[in-house]
C-alpha cells in the first residue's frame, strides 16, 4: 500500500498544477479588477498599484512569477486586506475553520451512521419514517435558515436559562461559541449520511450472504456489524471524502452569521473584489484538501473490501 | 426417531393491491403443510417455480415467521429465544453459491464463524485444524484457506457452503435448490458429497429441487407441492414408480429420458395454462384448473391428505379412479 499512496501523491502534484493553471487564468478572464472601486482612482495612482503588484507585467510573466512563489510557499499578497499575505489570511482562518469542520464532520458521522442503521434495521417502521422525515427536513432547509433559527431560539428566547449560547460572536473560540455553528454545519450532513447509510444498510441486509450469516445462526448485533456494516458503508465513505474537505474549508454562510474568522468567507469575498491571489489561495487548499481526502477514501476502501487491490 | 415435526405450517405474505387507496391480500405461499422428518431421512422437496419450496425451507429454519403451525424439534417447539440453541443442529446451504458468501471474508473464516460463534472456547489452532479437516472432506485443498469467494468456481463456492453447513456436525442440513446454479458436470458432483456426508454424519436432509432426476437420486422421501399444498407424500420409488396424483403424474411424464426410444414411446400428459396466482387460489383443489380429471367436487372440498398405501400421503378426490384407468 506504501507505493500505491505515494504514487498518488505524486500524481496530486499535476493535478494540482493544473487546477492552479486554470484557475490562474479564468481569473484574468474575469471582467474588472481589484483596483476597479466606486469611486475611480487616478490613473497615476492606478498604474502605480498596478507596478506594486506586477498587475503591468505580460500575463505569462505573472503567471511565472506566481507559480515560482508557490513553490516557496508563497501566495503572494492580499490585494484587499492590503496588510497581510494570503499566506497569513489563510494560517489565521483555516485553523478555525478545520477545527469547526471536523467537529462538524465528527458529529455528522457519529449520528448520521447510527441513525440510518436504526431506520434501515427497522424498514417502513415509524421510527424509520420519523429518522427519514427528520433527515429530509434537514437537507431541505438552507443553513442561513437553520443558522438564524438556532440562534433566535439559543441566543435569544433562551436568554436567561441555562441553554443560552453566545450568538453572533467568536470569542477567541470558546466551547460555548462554537456549539451553534458545529451543529449547523453539522445538520445537512447528518441527514445526508443518514439517508445514504439506511438505502446501503436496507440493500446489505437483503444480500444473499447477510441471509446466510442469519441461518448460521449468528446473533442479530453480529450479522449486522459484521457482514451487512462493512458492505453498507461504502457509499458513505465515497460520500465523506468529498464532504469532509467540503467542511474543513468552511462555510460562507455560517461564518458570516457566525461571525467566525474562517476562511469560507474568502471563497465569495474574494471572488467579488477580484482579490486573485486570495481566491488562488483559498482554491489551492481545497482542491489539495480534495484530492487528499479522496486518497483517503481509497484507502478506508481497501480496508472495507479486503478485495480491492492496490498495484 | 422423528427430528422435525411440522404441523398444519402456513405461510402468508401481506400483498398489497390496488394502489393508494387498496388493501392488502395474503399471498399463501404455504398453506397448511404437515410432515415428519425421521433421523438419518432425506426428504426431496419438489414443485414448479412459486409453489412454496424455498418459503417450506426457510420457514422451517425459522429465518420466515409462520403465521400459523408449527415446527417442533426433538418433539418440543422452539420459541424464538431457543433459535439460536436450535440453529446449531439445523443448517442451511443456498442457492446462489457465490452470493451467499460474505465477499470480504477468506473461505477459512466463512467456515470458522459457525465455530467461533458456538464454540468460543477453541483455540484459534483448533479452528484451523478443524476447518481444514472439513475442507478436506468437501473436497477443497486445505490450501485454499486464505482465499476470498470470488477466487473459487461456483461449485467450488458451493463446498465452501456445504462445509460451512457441515462444520457443527448438525442434525439436519436443509438444501435449498443447492446444485440449480451449477453446471450439469458439477450437479453430480455435489450431489454425490452430500449423500456421502449425509451418510458419514448420520444427518438428515431437506433437499429442495425443480430437478426430479437429482431428487430420486438422493432422496429417501419425495414431497410434490403445488401452490403452498402437499400433492403428495411418498418414499420415494413407489412415488417414482407408481405416482398417485394427477399433478406428480404429469411432473414424472415430463422427465427426459436419455433414450431416444423410449422418450418417443411414453406416454405424455401436457398440463395447459400455468399454476394460478397464490394471491387467488382456486376453490377446493388448487390444481383442478390445470387437471384433465377434474370433476365437480373438486372445486368444492379441499381433497384431504388420503392415504394411497403404507407411508404413500395423496391429496386428490379422485386418486382411486385414475388409478384404475391407467
Amino acid at each position: 500500500m506504501g507505493p500505491y499512496v505515494l504514487r498518488r501523491l505524486l500524481i496530486a502534484i499535476p493535478t494540482l498544477w493544473a487546477i492552479i493553471t486554470v484557475c490562474f487564468f479564468l481569473m484574468r478572464l474575469a471582467p474588472g479588477g481589484p483596483f476597479d472601486a466606486e469611486a475611480p482612482v487616478a490613473p497615476e495612482v492606478l498604474a502605480n498599484l498596478r507596478a506594486r503588484y506586477n498587475l503591468d507585467e505580460p500575463l505569462f510573466t505573472q503567471y511565472w512569477h506566481y507559480l515560482g512563489g508557490l513553490l516557496q510557499g508563497d501566495f503572494g499578497p492580499s490585494f484587499k486586506y492590503k496588510d497581510f499575505s494570503v499566506t497569513e489570511l489563510i494560517a489565521q482562518g483555516l485553523p478555525v475553520s478545520a477545527q469547526n469542520g471536523l467537529c462538524a464532520a465528527i458529529l455528522a458521522v457519529l449520528f448520521g451512521i447510527p441513525l440510518g442503521i436504526a431506520a434501515a434495521l427497522k424498514q417502513n417502521s415509524g421510527r424509520d419514517h420519523a429518522v427519514m422525515g427528520v433527515a429530509m427536513v434537514g437537507i431541505v432547509i438552507p443553513t442561513f435558515v437553520t443558522a438564524h433559527l438556532l440562534l433566535l431560539i439559543f441566543g435569544v428566547w433562551l436568554k436567561d436559562t441555562a441553554f443560552h449560547l453566545p450568538a453572533g460572536t467568536w470569542n477567541g473560540g470558546a466551547l460555548p461559541n462554537r456549539i451553534l455553528p458545529v451543529i449547523c454545519l453539522a445538520l445537512p450532513f447528518v441527514a445526508v449520511i443518514a439517508r445514504i447509510m439506511r438505502g446501503s444498510m436496507i440493500e446489505a441486509m437483503r444480500t444473499n450472504y447477510v441471509r446466510t450469516a442469519r441461518a448460521k445462526g449468528l446473533p442479530f448485533r453480529k450479522v449486522v456489524m459484521h457482514h451487512a456494516l462493512k458492505t453498507a458503508l461504502t457509499p458513505v465513505v465515497t460520500y465523506l471524502g468529498p464532504a469532509i474537505a467540503f467542511l474543513l474549508t468552511g462555510s460562507m454562510v455560517i461564518e458570516t452569521v457566525f461571525q467566525l474568522p474562517g476562511i469560507g468567507r474568502y471563497f465569495v469575498q474574494g471572488a467579488l473584489n477580484r482579490d486573485y491571489t486570495l481566491v488562488m489561495g483559498v482554491t489551492i487548499i481545497s482542491a489539495a484538501l480534495i484530492i487528499f481526502a479522496n486518497l483517503i477514501v481509497d484507502v478506508i476502501y481497501g480496508v472495507l473490501d479486503p478485495r480491492v487491490r492496490y498495484e | 426417531m422423528t427430528l422435525l415435526s411440522v404441523r398444519d405450517l402456513k405461510v402468508h405474505f401481506p400483498v398489497k393491491v390496488g394502489g393508494v387507496f387498496g388493501h392488502s391480500v395474503p399471498l399463501k405461499a404455504v398453506d397448511g403443510v404437515s410432515f415428519d422428518l425421521a433421523a438419518g431421512e432425506t426428504l426431496g422437496i419438489v414443485g414448479e417455480s412459486g409453489c412454496g419450496k424455498s418459503t417450506l425451507g426457510r420457514a422451517i429454519l425459522h429465518l420466515l415467521p409462520p403465521t400459523a403451525g408449527t415446527v417442533a424439534w426433538l418433539g418440543k417447539d422452539i420459541p424464538p429465544s431457543a433459535v439460536h440453541e436450535m440453529r446449531r443442529e439445523m443448517q442451511v446451504v443456498f442457492q446462489d453459491p457465490l452470493a451467499s458468501l460474505d465477499p470480504r471474508m477468506t473461505a477459512g473464516d466463512i467456515i470458522a464463524e459457525p465455530l467461533r460463534n458456538y464454540h468460543s472456547d477453541l483455540g484459534r489452532a483448533e479452528i484451523t485444524a478443524r476447518v481444514q479437516d472439513m475442507m478436506a472432506k468437501v473436497g477443497l485443498l486445505p490450501g485454499m484457506i486464505n482465499r476470498y469467494p470470488h477466487e473459487f468456481s461456483g461449485g467450488q463456492c458451493q463446498r465452501i457452503g456445504i462445509a460451512r453447513a457441515m462444520i457443527l456436525r448438525p442434525k439436519l442440513v436443509v438444501c435449498d435448490e443447492p446444485v440449480s446454479a451449477l453446471d450439469v458436470s458439477i450437479r453430480a458432483q455435489v450431489v454425490n458429497l452430500l449423500m456421502s456426508l449425509q451418510q458419514e454424519f448420520g444427518l438428515s436432509l431437506i433437499f429442495i429441487s425443480h430437478d426430479l432426476s437429482v431428487v430420486r437420486h438422493i432422496s429417501h422421501r419425495v414431497m410434490v407441492l403445488y401452490l403452498g399444498r402437499i400433492m403428495e407424500l411418498a418414499d420415494r420409488d413407489s412415488l417414482y414408480a407408481a405416482p398417485r396424483h394427477p399433478y406428480t403424474q404429469a411432473l414424472i411424464a415430463a422427465v427426459p429420458i436419455p433414450d431416444p426410444d423410449k422418450e418417443r414411446a411414453k406416454r405424455r400428459i401436457i398440463l395447459t395454462g400455468d399454476p394460478p396466482s397464490p394471491l387467488n387460489p382456486p376453490s377446493g383443489c388448487v390444481f383442478r384448473t390445470r387437471c384433465p380429471h377434474a370433476t365437480a367436487i373438486c372445486s368444492q372440498a379441499v381433497p384431504p391428505l388420503d392415504s394411497a398405501g403404507p407411508g404413500h400421503a395423496v391429496a386428490c378426490h379422485n386418486w382411486p379412479e385414475i388409478a384404475a384407468s391407467l
